[in-house]
């Protein structure tokens, strides 16, 4: 299992090279994005209106954020859990999203989209909210204010620290883990 | 009659919340370390390194230990002999709720069920609370308090089975709730069963089964081996810290058993997150 740094906006040559298991540590800008704003975020898609954000390239972060204390660019900041935006995460990636960062399993159609559109689904280590929030040096919410803790916000991340589940091989590192660690009777 | 002030109230149970948003309970932190000791993937046990590491941070910047910061979930005895002054009990555990989860920055997560509003500015901020009453003998009154993330919540489940099932039948009912839930509730979990009572009787021992501290023994015997058997059992499943594969997916089973009626059995299973935060006050 390799170790690779990258820098966002992601491209097919970097999503390529990983495979499920790989550390990776993340540098750039993420986009945060949880049901509701998919919700909205792929109705624009389908109504073929312009986004808050360019998707080429881009990796969503799911996830929503305590208040930030003053002073700090962003409070407790860790994975939500993804199967919420299973049914969105296709189109996302059909339309030039390169990565996702959540935790838990995904439904087949995400792990084929995977393949399809050289994306990766990539797990944080859920209720590492203040860890990981410190990898964050700047937060900004650019659509959707009203949601509160759910609104879309364009962050920038230092080494924030992510593994990768679902490769662009249709590899899941959930069922590889398991099937390696499960005892039978 | 023992008079307790409202504001007193209000007070305790806002500082519960603050140190809970931020301080993991030792007996929480004492089993992630001791399953880091022995996890045997070296994937899951850099996962609970992480997660010990979140929490010293946590404690040491006083910032959330997670971003989930949960529904207010209360257990409340109260002394007969006990009275309230300057309002009522209810609305003193709501109003130090919050202000705990507003000093704190902690994360107001209650919404509408379908609207899906917010109702920190309309009802208030992550209220109502989930308050569960008792009346008990004596003077005082107990709170029991726990931050219940809504992940782990989600893939928790309850059945009610004929008598015919027995213990075998609920032992493998609680494996496949916690094999179907994998990574999703942030293991290493907690789990929570609720056994007898009625339907709703179960889900709520499942729920207070979940405040006992990790590391501690059921005072049945008979459930307590029940506790060793299940907890065996999730571990084979090979899940691992955050479903990264791993063999330790549960730190700790807590049962509470209720009679119930000769024609059911109740099972209730709720599931914890590695993020276990709970305390105890007596005022």
């Amino acid at each position: 299992m390799a170790q690779y740094t990258l820098t966002t906006p992601l491209t097919s040559k970097d999503t390529k090279k990983l495979k499920a298991g790989d550390t990776v540590l993340l540098n750039g800008t993420l986009f945060t994005a949880r049901d509701a704003a998919h919700k909205r975020l792929v109705a624009l898609i389908e109504k073929g209106e312009e986004l808050p954000f360019d998707l080429e390239g881009s990796v969503i972060y799911f996830v929503g954020p305590t208040p930030p204390k003053p002073g700090d660019p962003i409070g407790s900041a860790g994975p939500t859990t993804s199967y919420r935006m299973d049914s969105f995460s296709p189109t996302m990636l059909k339309n030039g999203s390169k990565g996702m960062i959540g935790k838990g399993k995904r439904d087949q159609a995400v792990k084929d989209a995977c393949v399809d559109y050289d994306g990766i689904y990539f797990g944080a280590t859920g209720g590492a909210g203040a860890l990981l929030g410190k990898q964050i040096t700047s937060a900004e919410v650019i659509a959707y204010p009203e949601l509160g803790p759910e609104a879309v916000r364009k962050i920038t991340v230092k080494d924030f620290p992510v593994t990768v589940i679902n490769d662009t091989y249709g590899n899941d590192l959930y069922q590889m883990g398991r099937k390696q660690y499960e005892v039978k009777d | 009659m023992r008079e307790i002030e409202f504001n007193d109230i209000v007070k305790a149970v806002r500082d519960i919340i603050v140190h809970c948003g931020t301080d993991l309970p030792q007996d929480t932190y004492d089993a992630l370390k001791e399953a880091m000791e022995n996890e045997k993937s070296p994937v899951s046990k850099e996962v609970i390194r992480q997660i010990l590491e979140n929490a010293d941070i946590a404690k040491d910047e006083k910032r959330p230990l997670c971003q989930d910061t949960g529904l207010a979930v209360f257990f409340v005895k109260v002394g007969e002999d006990v009275k309230v002054k300057g309002g009522l009990l209810k609305d003193a555990i709501n109003k130090g709720t919050e202000q705990g989860y507003t000093d704190a920055y902690l994360r107001a997560s209650t919404c509408e069920p379908f609207s899906r509003a917010n109702l920190k500015d309309t009802v208030g901020y992550n209220l109502p609370a989930i308050i569960h009453f008792d009346i008990v003998a004596g003077d005082k009154i107990d709170i029991e308090y726990a931050a219940k993330g809504g992940g782990s919540e989600n893939v928790s489940r309850a059945r009610v089975f004929p008598p015919a099932a027995g213990k075998a039948g609920i032992i493998n009912y609680v494996k496949e709730v916690i094999s179907d839930a994998g990574g999703n509730p942030c293991p290493p979990i907690t789990v929570g069963v609720g056994i007898g009572g009625t339907f709703e009787k179960a889900c709520i021992s499942s729920k207070h089964a979940l405040f006992r501290d990790i590391g501690s023994v059921n005072e049945d015997e008979e459930m307590a081996e029940m506790e060793k058997e299940i907890l065996e059992e999730i571990n084979k499943l090979g899940i691992g810290a955050m479903g990264m594969g791993g063999t330790k997916t549960a730190l700790a089973v807590h049962i509470e058993s209720n009679p119930c009626h000769i024609a059911s059995l109740p099972v209730s299973v709720n599931v914890q997150c590695h993020s276990s935060r709970h305390t105890h006050i007596t005022i």
